[in-house]
This record gives C-alpha cells, structure tokens and sequence, in this order.
C-alpha cells in the first residue's frame, strides 16, 4: 500500500505531513488512487497540471451548456494552471455527504468540502461570475443565456431573470445574496443533487 | 511451429495468473481497472434530472444537474478512455505482474528469466532481421516496379512484392492471423472499410491480399515506405488537414473505383487509432464514393472473432467491440457546437415550452 500512495504524497507536495487536514481532502485512498490517473490521463502533454484546453477537450464537458463556468471554477482569481490538490479541492466538494463519518468529525476543524453548505455556496459562484457574492439580475441573464443558446428571446429571458430574483431577493436589493440562495433551497434534496459516488 | 509455441504461452500465462490471484488475495492490492467505469452514473435524461415535468419554470436548482453532469465528465468520459491502451488483465512474460512488483514464488520468477533469455537473445535479433529485410525488399521491390511501364505486368510483380514484403513483416513480428469468413474478401473495384488500432492492421490485411491504400501523409520511416510504396500501385496518401486535399482524395477515389479493373481500396473511416476496445463514428467521407463497400474488423487478442454483415454495428459486433456515438477526432480537435445546441434546446423546451410565460 505504502508504494502505491507515494506518487500522490509527491503530487500534494512535501509539506503534506505538517499541513492541516483540509488540504488533503477527505477522499479514501482508493479514490485518491483513482482520481489521480485520471488527472494524469486528462493531462495530455504530460505538464503535471492541467490548462483550460486539457478540461475544454472532454466531449461531455464541451458540450454541457455550463461547461465554461465548470471550468472557471478550477481556475479561481486567474489561475492558469490547475494542479491535483486543486483537482481534488472542487471535485471534493461532490463527495457523497453520507460517506462522512459523524462522530470523529472535530467541530475546531473547518468544514468538510462535502457539507451541504459547501455544496450551495458552489453552485452560487457558478452564477456569481464578479464574486462579490451577489447574484445581480444581469448575472442570472447571462447564465441563463449559456444554458438556453439561442434558443429564447431575450424578453422571455429576462422575465425569468426577473421573477427568479425577485423570489429569493429578501432585503429588496435587486440581487440575491448567498443566505437568500440557501433559504430558498433550504427544503432542496442537494444530497442527491449534487454527489457523486466513486465505485470502490 | 507458430501454433506450438502460441500454446505453451497460453498454458504458461494462464498457469502464472492463477498463482498471482493466489498470493494476491492474501493482501488487499487495488485492482488496475481501467475499462470498468469508476463512478455510479445517474443515466437518467434531462427531464427526469431536473426533476420536471414538462413546462415547469426555470429554478435556481437547476444549475445543481448541469454542474454535476459535467463534473461526472471530469472524473470518467467514455472517449478518453478509449485512448488509453488497454490493459489485458493477465500476467505475461513481459511484465513481472500488473499489480506492482510482488515477489510471488521462486518458481514464477524462473519461467519468467527463462522468458527474458529467450526474448531477447533468440527471438529478438530473428525478428530485427526479418523486419529489416521485409522493409528494405519493400521499398527496392517497389522501386523497381515502379521504373516498369504502366500495364498488366507491372500490376502483377507490385502485387507479388507487396504480398511477399508483407508476409515477411508479419513473420518479424511472429502474428498469427486468422482469417474469417474468405468468401467476403474485398474483390476488385470495391472499398475495404476496418477498424484502425496501428499501422500494423495495414500489414495485416496486406499478407491476404493486395489494396490501394488511403491514409495520412507521414515523416520518418513510414514517410519513405509510403513514397516507395506509392510508385509500384496507385495508393492516396494525403495531409488531413488541408481542405482542399480532401476534395482531391474524394475525386480520385471515384476515379479509381470507376475503373473496374484496379485493387480494392483500403479505407479505415474512424479516422485515427484506437485503443480495439470500441469502433467510433465512421466518417461519412468514405461512404460517399459510391461503390461496394467491404467491411472487415480486426481484433487483436487471442479469441477467435466472428463476423457480422452491417457496416459499423457489424464491425462492432463481430469483434466483440463497444459502439460510440463519438468522434475518434475528439483526439485531435473540440467538439463541435450543434451538440451544445442539442441540449440547450432540450432545456428550453423544459422552462419555456408550454408558453407560460
């Protein structure tokens, strides 16, 4: 076992022994495994990290109308690089919420990337495109318009754009804030919604 | 003599992965399972993931599907595993096991030594020579037929230069090849259509009989065969990405066919390599042409392979292969826009559709 992990203890750096929990995100060994040959298959020119176009050349991504802001979220504050740490980071936060084992969890310890808050604030900087984080009317337009093409007007798009924030905006500042996305999600199934089980 | 040896490498393997399975149950090692998915997938479609029914309104929660459609993409995609070689799971001579370096048995460790001695002292300098003189007879052979002047003489002894050539490349290379269903060998004036795995597919159906060949212009050693070859027999050797090759390519493929008296061509209408774990879209290019089409499937590995008679399924199925709907061109360039459209018209059919608004 022990020869199997070293090339991701070399991919997390040597600091991995005196760094805080968090940044060894909370996959199982096997999935870590996993996970990492995948990493080093999508890295095609063989660089030690990926680039926009190593995560642009997946067919299913290329084709998913979000499949930009998906890939803005690797690359946060104008990375150009994504290393596996990185990797692991945001694929962490799909990690199935009942895997977590409740009672070693230390409450000093910051959340799990899978919580369920985390899960939220994810899907709201895939509509916060400043992270000022606020969801502005014309923000939640240009979303929409990735997600519909061309196929909707631009009057019918904007009424949705309209209710929609109109719905969730509670304080009346014509956007919606992160605590006014969670209370309108609150009774959401994001468990189901949002996970991903790796196959042990 | 090909035969006797094939079989006592069978027994050898299949004796040596039985002890492997043996000592490796005893430790919990991770098995390399490159080909079975990694994830649950969740295949319901659009509708049901979105949990809609038909009209429903655009909701923030939306997002939620289309993020983890894509995130599924990330961690697993059906094409690039395609690109990977596959990894036969069994142990051979070549490699100490496939799960890692484990010391198993004294008497493993023995058959595998007595494995390399032979390799590489006996087989390997037999087998250098033989490709180098199947090669250089090759491209003299094509040479010289190709000072000949055009006629039925010339075509006869390019035939005879190609098959031997490749015979002997085939020895060097020690394949054995099983040919299925003869009667449906590719006759004159029609087009041969094959999975692609490597070069050495060509090789393969060359020894059974001669083709005009279509395919990528290459550098190097294929670069100088392929001129060679070119001057004994009309072969079509383009650049892929000029665009106005291909329009050439598709008129003097009619051109060839047209005349009823030339080889069969050789077509592999993937496009590109693939790892012989499934056939990708077949270019429509080669279908266009007009003409008998031939289709022939080549399957590495030790099962007897049985034919079918469609086309693409027929390829797919007969060797045992996956179908894809994807481009094995994914490989090289991104993926076409009209497929983002698709679901994005899906979608809008979902929140705007029944004209609520």
């Amino acid at each position: 076992m022990e020869a199997m992990s070293s090339p991701i203890l070399e991919a997390f750096g040597n600091d991995c022994e005196e760094a805080p929990v968090r940044s060894l995100p909370e996959f199982s060994q096997a999935s870590l495994l996993r996970l990492y040959h995948r990493f080093r298959a999508l890295d095609r020119n063989k660089k030690g990290y990926l680039s926009r176009m190593d995560l642009q050349q997946i067919g299913a991504l290329a084709v998913n109308p979000l499949g930009e802001r998906i890939i803005d979220s690797f690359f946060p504050d104008g990375n150009l690089r994504l290393d596996f740490p990185g990797f692991v980071r945001v694929l962490a936060h799909f990690r199935p919420i009942d895997d977590e084992d409740p009672g070693i969890r230390d409450p000093k310890e910051p959340e799990p990337l899978n919580s369920r808050m985390n899960k939220l604030r994810f899907a709201f900087q895939l509509y916060d495109l400043d992270r000022d984080g606020k969801i502005s009317r014309h923000e939640m337009l240009q979303v929409l318009r990735l997600m519909v093409g061309v196929q909707v007007t631009e009057e019918q798009l904007e009424s949705i754009a309209d209710r929609t924030v109109q719905e969730a905006d509670e304080d009346g500042d014509g956007a919606v804030s992160f605590l006014e996305f969670t209370k309108s999600l609150e009774k959401m199934d994001i468990e189901q919604k949002m996970s991903i089980r790796i196959l042990k | 003599m090909e035969q006797f040896k094939l079989t006592t490498l069978l027994i050898f393997e299949q004796w040596a992965t039985i002890r492997i399975e043996k000592g490796v149950s005893k430790e919990s090692v991770l098995k390399n399972s490159a080909s079975v998915g990694i994830i649950q997938r969740d295949e319901s479609p659009m509708e049901k993931g979105l949990s809609g029914l038909r009209g429903r309104d655009f909701e923030l929660s939306d997002v939620f599907y289309f993020s983890k459609k894509g995130l599924e993409a990330i961690v697993e995609d059906e094409v690039t595993q395609r690109f990977s070689s596959e990894e036969l799971v069994s142990w051979n001579l070549l490699t100490r096991t496939n799960v890692n370096f484990h010391y198993i048995s004294l008497r493993l460790t023995m058959v595998w030594v007595l494995g390399v001695i032979v390799r590489y002292c006996v087989l390997l300098p037999l087998r250098v020579t033989l490709a180098f003189i199947g090669i250089s007879l090759l491209v003299l052979g094509t040479t010289l037929v190709g000072q000949l002047p055009d006629g039925s003489l010339k075509n006869w002894l390019s035939e005879l230069v190609h098959l031997t050539c490749c015979r002997i490349c085939v020895r060097a290379l020690s394949g054995t090849i099983h040919y299925h269903n003869k009667q449906y060998r590719p006759q004159k004036g029609g087009i041969c259509v094959a999975n692609h795995t490597s070069p050495i597919d060509v090789l393969i159906l060359t020894t059974d009989g001669c083709y005009a060949m279509v395919g990528q212009v290459h550098g190097g050693l294929m670069g100088i065969i392929q001129r060679a070859m070119v001057k004994a027999c009309p072969h079509v050797w383009f650049e892929r990405s000029e665009m106005k090759d291909r329009h050439l390519v598709t008129k003097r493929l009619k051109e060839h066919i047209a005349d009823k008296k030339k080889l069969p061509i050789l077509i592999f209408p993937e496009g590109t390599c693939i790892n012989n774990t499934s056939v990708m879209m077949f270019k429509k290019g080669s279908f266009e042409i007009g003409g008998t089409i031939h289709p022939v499937a080549i399957k590495e590995g030790e099962d007897a392979v049985q034919f079918a008679n469609r086309v693409k399924s027929a390829i797919a199925v007969q060797g045992g292969l996956t179908e894809l709907p994807w481009d094995g061109g994914l490989k090289r360039a991104k993926v076409k826009d009209t497929f983002k459209e698709e679901q994005q018209k899906n979608y809008s059919k979902m929140i705007v559709g029944n004209g609520s608004l």
